[in-house]
């Protein structure tokens, strides 16, 4: 006998040594956390509703704004305000419905490694934030089109690629925010809260330490990352501002993102 | 196999899980048994990395669960049916696990066809699932990766009659087949019909262990009679040790057929004579969780 034969075996039947399996590739779990952002019912209106959004304030814009103010840049504005709550509840969800819902207990004896699947599901929420503001934008640039065609007017662009670019920074700073939230409490109700009081709550908390304080006031940029985050809508950052970014980010951002990624990875799933 | 060392698991000074050893072999089912809140799910949970051990180790194939390259393949893990997104179909959460281990996409309707989930059944949303669906759906789950070792926290529950015997034969055919099954179960008579070996925890500790078999010889021999006290005289004084039960039966360690020859030689009818194995086993079980029975407090 010159040959063998390949005798297929049923998998329990096994006394042999076991076989090896290979490991599941990163790109395999980057497109199963990207499926099961679309296949639930609530997931696929919540990703519908970017689009929707956008198209809504893009009409609202043309039917409510008298045709002087038919620029590009008030397209914009009125986009990134519904993007700037769904895109950070999107990256919340992306997280906190595996808690939620518990179906952490499955995907973590699935792919035991936490990390792997928290790293996919922060680039996936990353890459959608970038995807729906390019989205949104191009749909305000459609806007800009009719409702200038429809005033008789020509349309403007002052909007240039940099600030287009800081727009989406902006955007991605609330995603992570929202993400950061997602991963620190692990519950869709507290997170949301918790996004809320980010946006809302601290920035007026902000305004009223620099009424009194003079220091704070000076020195807010470092301190203030909503106040630091909407510099990015409107000017051109010096190199300090940037610099006030990054300070501003590691604080409100990095560092507690690295403390709710430690806890994922400890905590207990049941 | 599964390996399970001096496994200790303390939530805040209070410990659930107490030096817990004990192994499960390939070929065999192997029933985990204990009351409410002994530690059965605490212990299943840490073999498959879902909580952290304070102490001890588990190893499945010889490998610690968080090691293994596609755990799905190697371990079907059940370990609540209800842990699933309510908004996702049936056959969507089988599609996540097949797609996550690589399979072909021809395995979720085969599974779907082993559990007896309709094509309908399969599209509905898991929110709309009874228990019993859940369950199979949940089982699917844990098959779907042709995996060598079963993991599962009360599988039967929520099953039907005809589900609970379906998942027994099935359990059976998998151990036969050379699988490794672990499964709990609060209920002594689930587990002993499906189980080879058994392992008793209460209290987080392991109260006893071992085969089927073992644990019941010398379970003896229940014999009823109408003339209970001069039965129970015959046999003392034929030398057997006998003990009457509340129910008005007599128990003893000897056999049946002796117990049977004794009687007959005393001219006493006997209205029952039968080997003790159900009711040994579940004295055993209730008399080795005494303390930790809820129920044990009270009587
Ligand atoms: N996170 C926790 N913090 C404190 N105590 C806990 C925690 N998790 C479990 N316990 C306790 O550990 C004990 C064991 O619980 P476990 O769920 O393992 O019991 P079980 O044997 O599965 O019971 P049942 O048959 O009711 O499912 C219980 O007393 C439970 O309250
Ligand atoms: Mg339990």
């Amino acid at each position: 006998m010159s040959t063998t034969q390949e005798v297929p075996v049923t998998a329990p039947q096994d006394t042999s040594p076991h076989t090896t399996h290979a490991p599941i590739p990163f790109t395999r779990i980057l497109g199963v956390e990207l499926r099961k952002m679309f296949d639930t019912r609530s997931g696929f209106w919540l990703m519908a509703s970017i689009a929707i959004l956008a198209v809504i304030a893009t009409a609202a814009t043309i039917i409510f704004s008298p045709s002087e103010t038919l620029t590009y840049g008030n397209f914009a504005g009125a986009i990134g305000t519904p993007m700037a709550v769904i895109l950070p509840i999107v990256a919340i969800l992306s997280v906190t419905s595996e808690w939620s819902q518990r179906s952490a207990l499955t995907t973590f004896t699935l792919v035991p490694n936490r990390q792997r699947v928290i790293s996919a599901k922060l680039l996936l929420t990353v890459a959608i934030g970038a995807a729906s503001m390019v989205l949104a934008l191009t749909v305000g640039a459609v806007g800009n089109l009719i409702g200038t065609a429809i005033a008789g007017v020509d349309p403007t662009w002052e909007v240039s690629v940099r600030e287009v670019a800081q727009i989406i920074l902006a955007n991605e700073i609330g995603v992570l925010i929202g993400f950061m939230l997602g991963v620190l409490l692990r519950s869709s109700a507290g997170a949301i809260v918790g996004y809320f009081v980010y946006s809302l709550v601290l920035p007026t908390i902000s305004g009223a330490l620099a009424s009194t304080q003079q220091w704070y006031a000076d020195n807010a940029g470092w301190i203030d990352l909503n106040w630091t985050t909407f510099q990015l809508f409107d000017s051109t950052l010096s190199r300090t501002e940037w610099t006030q970014l990054g300070v501003a980010s590691t604080i409100w951002l990095v560092i507690p993102l690295t403390v709710g990624l430690i806890l994922v990875r400890r905590s207990e799933v049941k | 196999m599964i390996t399970v060392e001096n496994l200790t698991k303390t939530y805040r000074g209070f410990t659930a899980v107490n030096d817990v050893s004990f192994v499960a072999q390939p070929g065999r089912v192997t029933g985990f048994l204990g009351p409410n809140g002994a530690g059965k799910s605490t212990t299943l949970r840490i073999m498959v990395g879902l909580t952290d051990a304070s102490a001890g180790s588990a190893t499945i194939l010889g490998r610690p669960f968080s090691s293994l390259p596609n755990p799905g393949r190697e371990i079907g893990v059940l370990l609540d049916a209800s842990a699933q997104h309510a908004g996702r179909t049936g056959r969507e959460i089988l599609t996540v696990a097949q797609r996550t281990m690589g399979l072909p996409s021809i395995r979720v309707d085969e599974m779907l066809n082993l559990v007896s989930l309709t094509e309908r059944e399969s599209s509905r949303r898991v929110k709309n699932y009874s228990l019993g669906m859940r369950q199979r759906l949940g089982i699917a789950t844990a098959l779907i990766g042709e995996p060598e070792v079963l993991i599962l926290d009360e599988p039967a529950n929520g099953l039907d009659p005809a589900g609970i015997r379906w998942m027994r034969d099935l359990l059976r055919d998998y151990a036969n087949r050379g699988g490794t099954v672990l499964l709990s179960s609060h209920l002594l008579h689930e587990i002993e019909v499906i189980a080879d070996d058994l392992v008793m925890i209460g209290n987080g500790r392991i109260v006893a262990g071992g085969t089927k078999a073992e644990l019941l010889s010398g379970a003896g021999t229940v014999v009823r009679a109408s003339a209970s006290a001069a039965l129970a005289q015959a046999l003392r004084d034929a030398g057997i040790i006998v003990t009457s039960s509340t129910d008005g039966t007599l128990r003893t360690d000897a056999e049946a057929s002796q117990v049977g020859e004794v009687a007959l030689n005393a001219r006493i009818a006997l209205t029952e004579l039968r080997s003790a194995d159900n009711a040994g086993l579940e004295e055993m079980f209730l008399e080795l969780t005494a303390q930790t029975q809820r129920e044990g407090a009270a009587a």
